[in-house]
């Protein structure tokens, strides 16, 4: 598993308790909000490893 | 200004609604009840003879100097324990007093060397200053008799001396220990003629005593009986600047006591908002370093960090480094080079490093030191309240009712607001401490917490909300204030989560380790114990679950109704300085200065307009994400400021790879420190004496650095980086700090109102200044959260994915100590070493016996990333299963053990739990023997030859 698929993993799971759909929401804008482009780039072209409420999250970013 | 020492009104100040109208020799007078007659007559000009009287120290009527004469009243009271009274009618000089206070001062004489022309204390000595006052020409006794005048002087201590030759028994030292630092190291052992001032027990001297070197006894003697070193060596000062400590956060200001261009002391201004004439050891006396022989006055740059250090002139080192840093952009691009901005250094030298990565560099991508320390506290309370910042003022606490101390040990890491707090708690307030060690708060002089919760290391979250479960099923939430102040469905959201029995401390003390019954007895006391106010540190931010901590913090302050006024509040104890200042000028790569987001295309716009340059609107990376980057070869400059993050960043192994990765890194620092290991150019930088700007401390107090001498290496750091940026094309041109802070003020709407002139006039600032708070806020959220209503959020506890088992199953935890202030840099080149000369592992008896190790044995500490060798301390102070060091030496260097684990959030890193594995060593491990010859190899320095 990659560093940033960890990353987005625990920050998924820290959201978690927010309820699903709240927590892809914010675990999505949190990767928008403090994550470098090359870091975005990186977990949308190689997301293996990922929890599924992480992968939603970046499903999300995907769709912009 | 010329040497003037500060004002002396005898007696403390006293807060009174109610004035009191008096005549002081002929005069009226008019003072807050309660003042004393000496602290009257010396606000309006009089000045009564005094010895054992000092306005940082309660009346203690023992020199007898002091008598008046009141009209009405019998015999001649002493002033300063004698209050004043409507229409009190005092005469300070008559016949009768100057009679009894000649005869008490030949009583001092008569036992006082008479060397004054040789004495340290020569013109500024109070005792010389009260036989002048009195008319003293005589002393009838003579000097034949029993006296003290062969008693030894204690050299011990490394900063003062104490001449007991010299003492008049006036227990200002022995009062200013207990009353001003609350150690109460100090004693009048024996009795009548015998009595003398000791240090801890009869066998003791300073140095091994409990005295903490805190200089209040210093400060506090009225003759040379307690005297500076330096002031012996060097002489009265001559002139004094006011200016604002570099260490910890809490911001002390100090009179800089100079002669000529010489430091001969700092002694702790009384008026300092934050201090209040008091210090600790390293700001009143660990400023050796700046004239340590290690540090590097001339600039150096080599093409690999294999050759040695060249030395060369500024002018090259500026334009080599410019021209590198425009070629690496050219080659790949704006967001392959970064920069770190220091917490050490000033407010307007940190902006200046930021802007300098956005506006010249073309990135965001700038961090600070505040990633490994506070970022948590950012995230969680810009989250929870709507800024990024504590809510109180120091003084806050004297209001305080309960006192829940988190993840921080004040007494080492923030002594002076500890000793404010400890004042607080020996009037009655009630401590609850959280923390797996047994810090000094815990049980020491007069100070006892009512309840200390040794939790397992990681489960700040688990306690935090089994004392919510406690509050809200035990019906003690303040709902109307929740209702007012908050918002209710978010917090109904919470409460139901908190309810849930799988948070009750009964369920979750399998995991906390903390008995239940404790748990909800703490929890009780806070809810219901009257004001009550949270102090933490970094143990509750470095963790992977920091940013959480921080938030359920901010959720109990908030059901309990506990933030908004006085005495209570969230209070983050911050590390550094100016961490709180170098992260509200936008050192964090998704802000811009006042927290706000660099997408915001309003604020983006303000800056670009400003600054005439186009922004990156996407934030950049962090430090940890900085390394990963250069590992994999997308991020190849970094210029760093103030900062050493091979010493104190986790994983050393990582952070050198991802610094021997890049192709150019810049060191602005005093000291070759560890991370100019790996760096290209080195760039002098100087000391706060030598330069002016404005430090931020924990509680967003701004205030004043004045440039008390020139800067050894010939420029104050803003100055190098503004030449910097200047080479770089960039067309700064700022002629002194005072602009670059109008620059923030006019960017930043929580530093509107603030301009040094102000500041110079004013003392100091708390943020936000502006319009709608003119003078600043020493209490935040008065009238309602900032960011509207108080946000609840759901923390569920997250165990961290550092486990324990058998290779790994002891817990390590960091901090510091009191004499050693981080990664030593500073510190470690002054006479604290005496205290703390290298890092030792504390580890319980239990765990060591198992192992067969005693104190001093070499032991072996080993993790899953990497493995030192250190000095064992068997002590009960740890939990069995924990062990504890410092990061203080490099030698040692903590950080090789620590993994690169880090809050969810904030990517802080997890310093606090670390698996590892203790055994005995016979010797530096291979790391420890690399690591020095590596470190060895890389300091050579070239020096420059000789100009034609």
């Amino acid at each position: 598993m990659s560093n940033l698929v960890y990353m987005a993993n625990q920050i998924a799971r820290n959201l978690a308790p927010q309820g699903e759909a709240t927590a892809v929401d914010q675990t999505a804008q949190h990767i928008r909000d403090f994550w470098d482009p090359r870091m975005k780039a990186a977990i949308l072209a190689n997301g293996e490893g990922l929890d599924p409420l992480a992968k939603a999250a970046v499903e999300q970013l995907r769709g912009g | 200004m010329g040497y003037v020492p500060q004002d002396d009104f005898g007696t403390p100040s006293v807060q009174s609604a109610t004035t009191v109208t008096l005549t002081i020799d002929g005069r009226p007078v008019t003072v807050p009840e309660g003042t004393s007659v000496m602290r009257a007559a010396a606000e309006c000009g009089g000045a009564i003879p005094k010895l054992c009287a000092t306005d940082s120290l309660q009346s203690f009527g023992s020199c007898r100097l002091c008598l008046v004469e009141v009209e009405g009243m019998r015999g001649t009271p002493a002033s300063c324990t004698t209050p004043v009274a409507p229409g009190m009618v005092v005469h300070t000089q008559t016949p009768r007093l100057e009679k009894l206070r000649r005869g008490v001062m030949e009583l001092y004489i008569s036992d006082h060397p008479l060397d004054c022309l040789t004495c340290s204390a020569n013109n500024d000595c109070e005792l010389q200053d009260a036989a002048a006052q009195v008319g003293l020409r005589d002393v009838r006794y003579g000097y034949a008799g029993e006296n003290h005048l062969a008693a030894p002087t204690d050299v011990s201590n490394p900063y003062f001396d104490f001449d007991a030759s010299k003492c008049i028994v006036c227990s200002r030292c022995v009062r200013a220990c207990e009353e001003v630092q609350g150690t109460f190291a100090l004693t009048i052992d024996g009795r009548g003629f015998g009595s003398k001032v000791s240090a801890g027990q009869a066998t003791d001297d300073f140095l091994s005593s409990e005295c903490v070197s805190c200089g209040a006894c210093v400060a506090a003697c009225p003759t040379a009986t307690l005297n500076e070193k330096a002031v012996a060596e060097i002489g009265k000062p001559e002139r004094a600047v006011v200016t604002t400590c570099a260490y910890c956060g809490v911001g002390c200001t100090f009179r800089a006591e100079m002669k000529g261009e010489q430091l001969v002391r700092m002694v702790p201004w009384k008026d300092g908002k934050a201090n209040h004439g008091h210090s600790c050891v390293k700001g009143r006396f660990a400023w050796g370093y700046a004239n340590h022989q290690d540090r590097i006055l001339a600039p150096m740059i080599r093409e690999s960090i294999e050759e040695p250090w060249r030395e060369v002139s500024w002018g090259e080192a500026l334009r080599y480094t410019a021209d590198r840093l425009n070629a690496i952009k050219a080659q790949y691009g704006a967001r392959a080079l970064g920069g770190i901005t220091s917490s050490r250094c000033t407010n307007e030298e940190a902006y200046l490093v930021q802007k300098l990565v956005r506006a010249g560099f073309g990135s965001n991508n700038v961090d600070t030191c505040a990633r490994v320390c506070h970022s948590p506290t950012g995230y969680g309370l810009k989250t929870t309240f709507g800024t990024s910042a504590g809510t109180q003022d120091f003084d806050s606490v004297m209001d305080s009712d309960v006192i829940l101390v988190i993840g921080a040990n004040p007494t080492d890491a923030h002594p002076v607001f500890a000793s404010q707090m400890k004042r607080r708690l020996r009037q009655g307030a009630k401590l609850i401490v959280i923390d797996p060690r047994r810090i000094d708060l815990v049980r020491s002089p007069h100070v006892q917490a009512e309840h200390h919760l040794a939790l397992q290391p990681g489960t700040n979250v688990a306690v935090l909300t089994a004392m919510a479960h406690v509050i809200v099923t035990e019906g003690l939430a303040d709902e109307a204030y929740i209702r007012e102040r908050c918002d209710w469905d978010e917090y109904q959201d919470w409460a139901r989560f908190v309810t849930d029995e799988r948070h009750s401390p009964e369920v979750l003390q399998a995991v906390t380790r903390v008995p239940a019954a404790d748990l909800r007895a703490a929890a009780r006391l806070y809810a219901t114990g009257g004001n009550a106010a949270i102090y933490y540190g970094l143990g509750v931010t470095e963790h992977s679950q920091g940013s959480s901590t921080v938030m359920a913090i901010a959720n109990l302050a908030m059901v309990t109704g506990n933030v908004g006024r006085r005495g209570v509040g969230v209070n983050p104890l911050r590390g550094q300085n100016n961490v709180q200042g170098s992260c509200d000028m936008g050192s964090f790569p998704h802000e811009l200065s006042g927290y706000r987001h660099i997408s915001d295309g309003e604020t983006r716009a303000l800056f670009e307009a400003d600054w005439g340059v186009a922004l990156d609107p996407e934030p950049g990376l962090r430090i940890p994400n900085m390394l990963d980057a250069a590992v994999e070869g997308s991020f190849r400059a970094l210029y760093v400021q103030g900062e050493d993050i091979l010493q104190s960043d986790p994983n050393t192994h990582h952070v050198a790879a991802g610094l021997a990765a890049m192709d150019l890194v810049i060191v602005h620092d005093l000291f070759l420190n560890e991370t100019a290991n790996y760096a290209h150019v080195f760039l002098p930088g100087s000391t706060f004496l030598e330069k002016n700007g404005t430090f931020t401390n924990a509680e967003r107090r701004i205030q004043l650095v004045r440039k008390v001498m020139e800067p050894a290496n010939g420029y104050e750091d803003w100055e190098v980086t503004q030449e910097l940026a200047k080479a770089m094309g960039l067309g700064w041109d700022y002629a002194h700090p005072a602009e670059i802070m109008a620059e923030i003020a006019r960017l930043t709407p929580s530093f509107a109102g603030v301009s040094h002139e102000r500041l110079d006039r004013e003392g100091s600032l708390q943020w936000p200044v502006n319009e709608a708070h003119p003078d600043g806020s020493p209490i935040m959220h008065v009238d309602g959260f900032v960011r509207g209503k108080g946000k609840f959020v759901v923390t569920d506890y997250v165990p961290t994915d550092e486990k324990t088992g058998p290779r790994f199953p002891l817990l390590l935890t960091t901090g510091r100590i009191l004499s050693q202030y981080n990664v030593g840099a500073q510190t470690r080149r002054t006479a604290n070493t005496v205290w703390h000369e290298e890092d030792v592992l504390e580890i319980h008896p239990t765990d060591a016996e198992n192992r067969g190790l005693v104190t001093g044995d070499i032991v072996r500490l080993a993790s899953r990333v990497g493995d030192t060798t250190l000095r064992a301390l068997v002590t009960d102070r740890v939990a069995p299963g924990v062990v504890y060091t410092t990061f203080h030496h490099p030698d040692t260097q903590a950080n090789v053990v620590t993994t690169e684990y880090s809050d969810w959030a904030t990517n802080c890193p997890e310093y606090k739990v670390t698996a590892v594995q203790v055994s005995p060593s016979n010797g530096p491990s291979d790391w420890q023997k690399d690591y020095t010859a590596q470190a060895t190899h890389s300091r050579r320095i070239v020096a420059a030859e000789p100009a034609e």
